[in-house]
């Protein structure tokens, strides 16, 4: 048994995967510090940096894998896709159709997201429901360590493009990098579990658009990816005391949905909410009350998401992001 | 003429000063997020938002305090700003990579580039509605590789739109040295765009004012945009708590935890081949050594520093108008910091 950090065990299936596939190169930003570890093993062929220029990187890393390499496209946050979309909108997840279905781009951006430690709106986002909205694109959010390895594996295997999204808070380095800075003065609310665990000893990949149950309960199913599951979890135990008996689901990827987990849960609890960090409106929250509706399953709905930018001030902030206070309160009212 | 230097000097004092007391907030852990510092670039910004007037417009990158300062936006609010004070210049909703003034025409941002277009779009309002108005755009000679950037200085030059394009240029971008990911010279691109283009050395702030002077009259008699290009260092690196120089500044701290996993990795036997193995930790340690040889560790570079002994014969001068500005922003500070921890 072995237990690792979030990032650390991305980067631990990375370098299993780079060992067997030398297809597979990693290009971004900054990338010959923040993947040194990965450069002095597989050297500067395979690990490169680049300039501030994601429009070029990123649409040189879709041709490159058109072309028969496996890139690793790194972003120092997913809020700067939109320098480039471009490339994810209008290439890499066009080519399958455009070709016919005889050609794809299997690249793996990999970013991370999401806030909680206080850099703004331009840099905290979490944009999932975003990028799920374009066809032809994969989008992995994972929530553990364990999970996160296995599907990098899964993604580094997936024939088409895949964005794979390491949320700040439970990541170690980005945390570090953006958040602290080293400083003991300032603390954030880290999801224990899912910032480091036990992770298998050889990777397997963890397979695309399966969800998993990480808590069984009996009258209202709370669906979420990455910070979120953990927000719900805290939640269910809060709401245990009161006599609610709460399911957690870890959708574990926004694109494919597992909508067979999804409707089985609903239909067994008759209540939905959905924890999403990214924003309320036109998102994840919203497809996946679509997903219940389209199925006929009965259920009452609700959702807690982020309805605004996200503001600078940790007070604010942490009013705006979903919370085990407003998670409560919305289970508590769907329990009415 | 410009102002005197005594004038520079002062809001370049007030501008470092303010910084590090803005730079013990957040090693407290009151400021929170990533925290840019302007300090070493002071002369860049001090030279050109002195020449600016009512109307004119900037577009500020992430590292934007210093400039705010200069053009007269109320430090009070700054401060209130980037401690997350409701009452902040935005709130507390902006933070330290997002400040806007809309009476001052100054926006921020905290993507890379994102000033040119702005800029741009500042200049054409300037263009079709305030006759002789001007904007500026600062940023990092990083900026220099991102695509809108490029397109707006190819679009400001088309419609020979009043900006003063202002490269930033400390040699860095991050973490990565801007020369080992840039084709060519930054001057000719400019002029490859038909921009004419000024190299100053961006740590002289007469050289910067006079160059900026002559670069803003330009475009306020409606001659179009120019670059310029200014060296400086920044001595705290990309931010506080840059890694880079916390390896340098604290090895015994930091080095373990970097040296470990990466000699474990080094050796690793799945992987490539030795060769390729070696170049990758020869990149790995010619960035810890350009850290080491940083012109950002000599002083020398530091231009409120340079502004100060030219003036330090006056001695007496120089105390009162140092013991003023001391007193000034510690004023600031004081008053801010009892607003929020009361």
């Amino acid at each position: 048994m072995r237990t690792m950090f979030f990032t650390q065990a991305v980067d631990n299936a990375l370098a299993q995967a780079m060992s067997d596939d030398s297809r597979i190169v990693l290009i971004g930003e900054d990338i010959l510090l923040l993947r040194r570890n990965l450069l002095v093993r597989f050297g500067p062929r395979r690990v490169r940096g680049t300039p501030i220029s994601e429009s070029a990187f990123l649409g040189v890393g879709v041709a490159a894998a058109m072309a028969g390499l496996r890139p690793v496209v790194e972003f120092y946050m997913v809020d700067f896709l939109a320098v480039c979309m471009d490339a994810l909108l209008n290439h890499a997840a066009k080519v399958e159709a455009f070709s016919g279905g005889k050609w794809t781009a299997p690249v793996v951006v990999r970013a991370p997201c999401g806030g909680g430690y206080g850099d703004g709106g331009q840099h905290e986002q979490s944009l999932w429901g975003w990028l799920a909205h374009i066809p032809g694109l994969t989008v992995i959010v994972p929530s553990t360590p364990a999970d996160a390895g296995g599907l990098m594996l899964a993604a580094l295997q997936h024939d088409g493009p895949t964005i794979f999204l390491e949320h700040k808070l439970l990541s170690e380095t980005w945390l570090e990098f953006l958040g602290s800075g080293a400083r003991h003065t300032v603390k954030f609310d880290i999801p224990a579990e899912g910032a480091k665990g036990v992770v298998p000893k050889k990777w397997e990949p963890v397979p695309i658009g399966k969800a998993v149950l990480r808590r069984a309960g009996g009258d209202v199913t709370i669906v979420g990816v990455g910070v979120g599951v953990h927000r719900a979890l805290e939640a269910a135990h809060i709401l245990e005391s009161e006599g609610i008996s709460v399911s957690v689901l870890d959708l574990r990827t926004v694109s494919p949905l597992d909508k067979t987990a999804i409707c089985e849960s609903a239909a067994q609890t008759g209540r939905l909410l959905v924890v999403d960090e990214d924003y309320e409106c036109f998102g994840l929250s919203g497809e996946l009350s679509a997903v219940v509706l389209e199925a006929g399953i009965p259920c009452k709905y609700a959702r807690v998401c982020t309805q605004t930018t996200i503001p600078y001030a940790r007070p604010m902030e942490d009013r705006i992001l979903p919370n085990k206070q407003r998670i409560c309160a919305s289970v508590r009212q769907l329990m009415q | 003429m410009p102002p005197d230097l005594w004038s520079f000097y002062k809001i370049m004092l007030q501008s470092r000063l303010y910084e590090e007391a803005i730079a013990a907030l957040w090693h407290d852990g009151l400021i929170s997020g990533e925290m840019h510092l302007g300090t070493g670039e002071e002369a860049i910004i001090a030279g050109v938002v002195t020449q600016l007037h009512e109307g004119d417009a900037m577009a500020l990158d992430h590292r934007g305090t210093a400039a705010l300062l200069m053009d007269g936006v109320d430090p009070i609010l700054i401060l209130r700003e980037l401690l997350g004070h409701p009452d902040g210049l935005c709130g507390g909703k902006g933070g330290h990579m997002h400040l806007f003034s809309k009476e001052h025409l100054v926006a921020s941002s905290g993507i890379v580039g994102a000033e040119g277009p702005t800029a741009a779009g500042f200049a054409l309002a300037a263009q079709y509605s305030r006759s002789g108005a001007v904007a500026v755009a600062f940023f990092g000679e990083g900026a220099m590789n991102q695509g809108m950037l490029m397109e707006s200085m190819n679009l400001a030059s088309a419609w020979n739109l009043p900006v003063l394009f202002v490269c930033k240029n400390d040699g860095w971008a991050i973490t990565t040295q801007s020369e080992m990911m840039t084709g060519g010279k930054l001057n000719d691109r400019a002029r490859g765009f038909g921009i004419p283009a000024v190299d100053v050395d961006g740590r002289n702030i007469i050289e910067v004012w006079e160059a900026s002077h002559a670069a803003i009259e330009r475009a306020r008699s409606g001659h179009g945009p120019t670059f310029l290009n200014a060296r400086c260092v920044h001595f705290e690196g990309h931010f506080l708590g840059f890694q880079l120089n916390r390896m340098v500044r604290n090895p015994i701290r930091e080095m373990p935890g970097i040296v470990v996993p990466l000699t474990k990795s080094f050796v690793h036997p799945r992987g490539g081949v030795f060769r390729e193995r070696l170049a990758g930790l020869k990149l790995v340690l010619g960035s810890v050594l350009s850290t080491l040889r940083d012109p950002r560790r000599d002083l020398a570079n530091d231009p409120v520093r340079r502004a100060r002994i030219t003036l330090q014969s006056d001695t007496v001068c120089l105390n009162e108008l140092e013991n003023q500005v001391e007193k000034e922003i510690s004023e600031i500070f004081t008053t801010v910091m009892a607003e929020v921890l009361s």
